[in-house]
């Protein structure tokens, strides 16, 4: 499964380098295979071309799972991920949109990614761009006060160009998300600020294809419950695995429970 | 300044379709003009700054020319991370106005005094930083700020500042302007103080003294030329700026003077390092924070 392959490129680049994050990193993979697999109408040989839909990962300490998608997807070549967080690599720990192809805003601050969203899918309203624009955001990421003034804004200007997918997977850097921000009524909230918003399994690629592919009136919010860490059994679920990053052993274990590489 | 910008920005609109408006519901009888004639270019997004340099970012990343129009604090410092992030490191094409340069909103309180922004704007990477000082500036920014490449800063003052330059004047993003020739002291100013840099000239000259004056309405870059060339002819030199004297034009001088090798008279006319606490119009303000005693004498016995 490609899915499967991206997590491997996940565990790899965060153990080759040492870094942290991997359990943000393996909550969107689905997310991010149904996107760049089935549902964005983009070319990886013209990233820029002038109608393609865009995509935004707002949440960037997510930004090894973004790099490795692309890189499975053909942007760029895979052994580029081995310069991930490394001296003198190319491709920073948060997302820098000049380092590779197909990112289309740098990020690693977070509550910036769905303002910029937003403008770009008023660019292509105003400009009669039929492209659309897609933000994933992390959970934890909605404790940000900019979040809520760009949702109040892609409500009231009706932009039904414009699709956020909120990662639910419910930890935060330092606990249990509704620990810290109590969001347990999340699709209530996305709702009451006037988006279309559905809740679906984040790692059911057949509910991420469906509810990306309903005809939308208004902006659209999906949570998608999602499990940090998903598919690899250690990490699931597990706060230290937002920072540890996976030793020889640990990464064995991790790539035997994801099986063979395609 | 205000009126001259939204003319200026309206008559480029007309020429190019790229050209956005974004306000953070600033600019009641100022922007008017702008939204009735292009509705479709125009948004205000609500009392939320950081959203307003988002939402300018993506509309600049799909090929848009973005204006973000606010009183100083909120456009530079409300939104600082927005601006560090969305548009000095992604190098997008927004301009950021403010409007209020110094003490111009003397009577509303510390609040809404500009006193930091020239030194928090200049320290950003790919940020160009215009604080012109009268109509005739304002206008030739604008005009060039269209075809600029990356975030920009402009920093305007209030409303109906007498034009200094004349209007045929040749003014270019980068390049100081010798308003007046002299002989025995230089005086830079940046911003809003260009016209009391210019009064200062005449009077100084109604007592003996020969000054030029330069002005500075681009911060950044800056023009290390002009102030080496002043530097070179042995001249004392004066920074007189609506700011704080930390960071703005006084710091920006004085790092040339320091890496020059050679040494000069240097006096810097600006807000002390402190906050406003006096109550009263601009220039009631300004004249006790910037300019209490006789500043001519002050400068003529300096010398």
């Amino acid at each position: 499964m490609i899915t499967n392959n991206i997590r491997k490129s996940i565990l790899h680049m965060v153990h080759y380098s040492k870094s942290s994050h991997v359990g943000t990193c393996l909550s969107i993979v689905d997310i991010l295979y149904v996107l760049y697999f089935e549902k964005l109408n983009i070319d990886p040989l013209q990233p820029l071309m002038s109608h393609r839909d865009k995509f935004i990962l707002s949440k960037g300490h997510g930004g090894a799972a973004l790099y490795a998608t692309l890189a499975e997807r053909g942007f760029f070549p895979k052994e580029h991920l081995d310069q991930y967080y490394v001296n003198n690599g190319m491709l920073p720990g948060h997302l820098d949109m000049e380092a590779v192809p197909g990112i289309e805003a740098s990020a690693g601050s977070l509550g910036h990614g769905l303002s910029i969203g937003v403008g770009m899918a008023v660019a292509n309203r105003q400009s009669g761009n039929p492209g659309e624009v897609f933000v994933l955001l992390g959970d934890g990421e909605c404790n940000e006060g900019s979040v809520w003034e760009a949702v109040m804004l892609a409500a009231t200007l009706q932009l039904k160009n414009l699709t956020v997918i909120i990662d639910y997977n419910k930890l935060q850097s330092f606990g249990w998300t509704n620990e810290v921000i109590d969001q347990s009524n999340m699709a209530e909230r996305w709702r009451s600020f006037g988006w279309e918003t559905y809740e679906i399994d984040g790692h059911n690629l057949a509910e991420i294809r469906d509810v990306l592919s309903i005809e939308q009136t208004k902006p659209k919010a999906v949570i998608a419950h999602s499990i940090k860490g998903k598919g690899v059994s250690f990490m699931e679920n597990k706060l230290e695995w937002h920072y540890k990053s996976p030793n020889g052993d640990e990464l064995k274990i991790a790539y035997d429970e994801l099986g063979d590489f395609l | 300044m205000r009126d001259t910008f939204i003319t200026e920005l309206v008559r480029q609109a007309e020429m190019d379709d790229r050209i956005f408006l974004i306000t953070p519901d600033i600019g009641f009888s100022v922007l008017e003009k702008f939204r009735d004639r292009f509705p479709d270019r125009f948004l205000n997004v609500g009392i939320a700054e950081q959203n307003a340099v988002g939402v300018a970012a993506g509309l600049a990343l799909s090929g848009k020319i973005v204006y973000v129009y606010s009183i100083v604090p909120f456009v530079t410092m409300r939104c600082f991370e927005q601006v560090r992030v969305d548009l000095a490191y992604m190098n997008t094409n927004v301009r950021m106005v403010g409007v209020g340069a110094g003490f111009s909103y003397g009577p509303a309180g510390a609040t809404h005094h500009s006193i930091e922004d020239i030194a928090i704007m200049r320290c950003l990477p790919n940020m160009t930083v215009c604080c012109p000082g009268d109509p005739v500036e304002v206008e030739a920014i604008i005009s060039q700020s269209v075809n600029h490449s990356g975030p920009m800063y402009i920093r305007l003052g209030k409303n109906r500042e007498p034009k200094i330059h004349s209007q045929e004047a040749v003014l270019t993003i980068g390049k100081a302007v010798e308003v007046v020739e002299g002989q025995d002291v230089c005086i830079f100013t940046t911003s809003n103080m260009l016209e009391l840099g210019h009064k200062w000239t005449k009077e100084l000259a109604l007592r003996g003294v020969s000054s030029s004056l330069i002005s500075m309405h681009t911060m950044k870059p800056f023009d290390t030329q002009a102030v080496l060339d002043v530097i070179n002819l042995g001249m004392p030199i004066v920074t007189l700026e609506e700011h704080n004297v930390i960071g703005g034009l006084a710091s920006a001088v004085s790092e040339v003077i320091a890496e020059s090798g050679k040494g000069v008279k240097f006096k810097k006319i600006g807000i002390p390092d402190v906050f406003s606490h006096v109550v009263g119009d601009h220039e009631f303000v300004r004249n006790k924070i910037i300019l209490n005693g006789d500043k001519i004498q002050e400068l003529i016995d300096w010398l």
